[in-house]
């Protein structure tokens, strides 16, 4: 788009780079120092105009791009400097990391706008208004971060953006820590998404410490100027960094097999899955390789196992994600798979597409994720409403079990009590199974053609993956907004305020034309990161490819028309007890409980890893530490050698010994002088003989001498 | 004249008697006529290395050491009866207050 | 043998004797009787070197004032005999030892080097007399002649402070 119009000139704002870190930083310290005494509209406002100067300086700076599509390095100032060693702050700006700015600002800043509404729910709802303020807090902290993760020009500074973003994540998390399952499930779920994340954590410091060794440097130029030289000596060197970044990337971007941490994390409120856990955080594994693009087209077994790895987990979440009935939890799982598409794209070479599909997810996920917030609250408000109601009380209170406004399954009929949230709900969906002409057709397209040429065996698994995420998606629309509601607070369900719904119809503009950023023969957005990624793929536009899945998406689409709202409707007439919850059960069968529990791979991870760790830490600490190391070494051999020696010093060698000399000196000097003070005899007489005898001895030595 | 070794001579002589004496008796007035001797006996090798040398000199020595002992004489004689007063006894042995 | 070697053995011999007596007296009375007698003697020997003024001094000072001191003192305190056994007994025969010892080495030296001091001259006239010794004392020793007068007028001060009765 920008460069259609690309000229030599033009306006240069590259110096305010740092200003996409800074303004966060303010916001969050003016809502951290002076917050406590601001309403929460002005709490929100501070942490949204603070994301908003950000996107403006994105904008800024993509702007400067057009003229000087180069781009330029931001020097900060020098962090570290151990010898030959130099690291510095500074922000790299160029076209791939300012679509990153771009798209971190800009949703966060519509998401901090969403937030204003949500929370303001959401902290009464859970009982603890207080926790508004740290939220918006946290959620700038994010921005900053992120932006240093983006903004970087070194692995180093890349890796502090990495981990804060991990940080904010745990925090956010476990932002209602004392809640979930038995009041700890939310804390549990932040300490395994951190744990999970230390482990691709683990895997990126590897490959930064290799990094170190071969390149003696950390800067992306350096790095990339001396990789061909580096790859040349010593190829096994950068396909260890590679594969280690690799695992760094499946830990921050939820492949297999650490996905496991981003259902979990959506424990955190709506809003924070679609920021973090959707748009931008979880797509920094797929920057990053982007990134290091470089280092990975010198490696094919390395490209060929990211691209495995993403397809793989594409398929895989897909699967999952059709036998969930937590609205949430099915988007989680659509998160991963799409994670999936965009590392498999960027594994086999196609960056671009990769980035493409990074960009018009994070419109559609992140609309979807607002969206499926906004239902929640819908649900909730009409079980407050049904709560206050003595009539509909009395009428429910037979129901019994606890009611949970996320399962699907308490949905249904929603399209006609909340319209704005049903239509774009429904671009969001449309966009992500990838029909035409929304934007999830043309990058999820792209990627397919790029993998039909590049990757045959990667091409077929994500055809299969985007059959199913059509599935599961008709799957949730029909749920959720057709039919009858299955529960009374779905039937008094409300819309919700406009300061959410704003954002989910710019989020919902955005998805529709997301695509036109790089439509088929143009590739202006090929063109665009060309400046950055010189080896890019140019993908062409397959008809065949193009053809196959928009009619596997048709076709699934249909397929959960007629299973969900025809025989689902049809099920409904059934008494309540044999009455299966999902039509997909009866057909089936234990395949449908197995996808519902999600390959058991969390039970798996628990008796392979988390249950023998358990048990061996508990081996170190009672038998190797306490008893070996505390009841037996340090106990018997060092405090009772110490009691030994100290008894022997004291008792032995200075009792016996020193003080021995001591009183023999006493009592010596006594002996001595009882014998001397005889002579002190206090007769003067005898002082006088003595004298005399001193006469009689020193005349005689006189004489004698 | 005699050779002054046998003034001398006899000086000594006189001089250990006195020490003798000194270190003997228990009498204190005793032991102060025993010292009286050994400064005699002093006087007595003045003179005579007095005579050897023609000095007058050791005549006056002589004279310096009579005023003096005519000085100490009063005051330990003093001393003695200020003792005497206290401990009723003029025998040193009794004095030992400086037993160690 | 001259005359005078005959008179100084024989004095010489009553000197001895009369010190001796002093130290082994019993009464105090006795020996401070004896010791006079020694002074006299020691006068006499002093007429012999040639020292008439000393002689003269030691026979007023000495055996006149101090001994008349003495036996007033003696009377005075009552202290002719001392009661009691002598509790350093061992102490007699150690003293005469060291005595023996110091005579025989004063002996020895005395004998073995006698040749070192030189022959009495002949006294020169008035060597002795009065006029030279009051020469001698107010010319060259007038300073210490003035001391001594002090020393004495502090041993007289002495004295009476010693012997004053405290109350």
């Amino acid at each position: 788009m920008f460069l259609s119009e690309a000229a030599t000139g033009g306006p240069q704002f590259f110096y305010l780079a740092p200003w996409i870190v800074i303004f966060p930083a303010i916001g969050l310290l003016i809502n951290l120092i002076f917050g406590s005494r601001f309403s929460e509209k002005v709490i929100g406002a501070i942490a949204s105009t603070a994301s908003g100067l950000a996107f403006g300086v994105a904008v800024l700076l993509g702007v400067s791009l057009v003229g000087h599509p180069e781009g330029e390095i931001v020097s900060l100032i020098d962090w570290i400097t151990i010898g030959a060693l130099q690291v510095r702050w500074a922000f790299q700006v160029d076209t791939l990391s300012v679509v990153m700015m771009l798209v971190v600002s800009g949703v966060g800043t519509l998401i901090h706008i969403y937030s204003i509404g949500y929370m303001h729910e959401d902290v009464r709802h859970n009982g603890d208004p207080g926790r508004y303020r740290r939220f918006f807090i946290y959620l700038n902290l994010f921005i900053a971060m992120m932006m240093i993760l983006v903004g970087s020009n070194n692995y180093m500074m890349l890796f502090v953006g990495w981990e804060g973003v991990g940080l904010c994540s745990y925090l956010l998390i476990g932002f209602w820590y004392d809640k979930g399952k038995d009041g700890i499930g939310n804390a549990l779920a932040a300490k395994k998404a951190f744990i999970v994340n230390r482990v691709g954590d683990f895997g990126f410091l590897l490959a930064a410490f290799t990094m170190f060794w071969a390149f003696r440097t950390f800067d992306f130029q350096e790095v990339f100027a001396k990789a061909p030289e580096v790859a040349a000596a010593a190829p096994g060197m950068i396909l260890a960094i590679t594969l280690f970044m690799l695992l760094g990337v499946t830990g921050k971007s939820a492949q297999l097999p650490l996905y496991v941490w981003l259902p979990d994390a959506m424990a955190g409120p709506t809003p924070v899955s679609a920021l973090i856990h959707a748009a931008t955080m979880v797509t920094a594994g797929v920057y990053l390789v982007a990134r290091s693009a470089e280092l990975y087209v010198l490696v094919p077994q390395a490209q060929m196992w990211v691209s495995l790895v993403g397809g793989i987990t594409a398929l895989f979440a897909a699967t999952i994600a059709v036998a969930q009935f937590d609205i949430k939890k099915v988007l989680a799982y659509s998160t991963i798979s799409q994670l999936g598409f965009m590392v498999a794209a960027v594994g086999m070479g196609a960056f671009a597409a990769g980035m493409f599909h990074l960009v018009t997810h994070a419109f559609f996920k992140a609309l979807l994720f607002l969206s499926a917030g906004s239902v929640i609250q819908g649900v909730e408000r009409g079980e407050h409403h049904v709560d206050h109601d003595a009539k509909l009380h009395k009428l429910l209170k037979g129901s019994g079990h606890h009611f949970d406004p996320q399962d699907m399954r308490n949905m249904g009929g929603l399209r006609s009590r909340m319209k704005t949230t049903f239509v774009v709900y429904l671009i969001g969906a449309l966009a992500l199974a990838g029909i035409v002409p929304l934007a999830g057709f043309w990058s999820k397209d792209e990627i397919l053609a790029e993998a039909s040429l590049l990757n045959p065996t990667v091409y077929w698994l994500l055809t299969i993956a985007a059959f199913f995420t059509a599935f599961y998606m008709g799957r949730q629309i029909i749920m959720v907004f057709f039919g009858k509601p299955r529960s009374a607070p779905a039937e008094y369900a409300q819309e919700s305020p406009p300061v959410m719904t704003v954002p989910l119809m710019v989020l919902a503009a955005l998805s529709v034309l997301g695509g036109a950023l790089n439509l088929p023969g143009m590739h202006t957005f090929t063109g665009w990161l060309e400046h950055t990624l010189t080896f890019i793929h140019p993908g062409e536009f397959n008809l065949v490819v193009a053809g196959v899945s928009t009619g596997l998406a048709l076709l699934a689409i249909i397929l959960a028309w007629l299973l969900y709202s025809r025989r689902y409707q049809a099920l409904q007439a059934l008494p309540t007890a044999k009455r299966p919850d999902d039509p997909l059960r009866p057909i089936l069968g234990p395949i449908f409980t197995l996808l519902e529990n999600k390959y058991k791979v969390d039970e798996i991870y628990d008796a392979l890893i988390v249950k023998p760790y358990a048990a061996l830490s508990a081996f170190l600490a009672d038998v190797i530490d306490w008893k070996f190391w505390h009841d037996w070494f340090h106990d018997k051999i060092i405090a009772g050698g110490f009691q030994l020696l100290t008894r022997v010093l004291s008792v032995q060698v200075d009792l016996g010994f020193i003080d021995a000399i001591g009183n023999a000196l006493g009592k010596g000097t006594r002996a001595v002088a009882g014998r001397m003070s005889l002579l002190q005899s206090g007769y003067v007489r005898s002082y006088m003989l003595s004298v005399v005898v001193g006469l009689v001895l020193i005349v005689g030595f006189l004489l004698l001498r | 004249m005699l050779p002054a070794t046998y003034y001398v001579g006899l000086s000594a002589i006189l001089f250990i008697i006195g020490v003798v004496g000194v270190i003997t008796r228990r009498n204190a007035i005793i032991i102060f006529m025993s010292i009286e001797l050994m400064l005699n006996s002093a006087n007595l090798a003045f003179v005579a290395f007095a005579r050897v040398h023609e000095a007058m000199s050791g005549q006056v020595f002589v004279f310096f050491v009579l005023a003096v002992a005519a000085a100490e004489v009063a005051v330990g004689l003093a001393l003695m009866v200020s003792i005497f007063h206290t401990k009723h006894s003029i025998d040193v042995d009794n004095i030992s207050s400086l037993k160690g | 043998m001259t005359l005078e070697l005959i008179l100084f053995i024989i004095l010489a011999l009553v000197a001895v004797a009369a010190a001796l007596g002093m130290v082994l007296s019993r009464n105090t009375v006795y020996s401070a009787l004896f010791l006079i007698l020694n002074f006299v003697t020691v006068a006499v020997f002093y007429l012999m070197l040639n020292a008439a003024f000393l002689a003269m001094a030691q026979i007023t000072v000495y055996a006149g004032a101090i001994m008349v001191l003495f036996l007033f003192v003696i009377m005075l305190l009552g202290a002719e005999r001392i009661p009691g056994e002598d509790k350093l007994p061992w102490q007699k025969p150690l003293a005469v030892f060291l005595g023996f010892v110091l005579l025989v080495e004063t002996g020895y030296i005395l004998i073995s080097r006698s040749g070192i001091l030189p022959p009495a001259p002949t006294a020169g006239e008035g060597f002795g007399s009065p006029e030279a010794i009051g020469m001698v004392l107010f010319n060259q020793y007038l300073l210490p002649f003035e001391v001594t007068s002090i020393v004495l007028l502090v041993a007289m001060i002495g004295a009476v402070i010693l012997s004053r009765r405290v109350k």
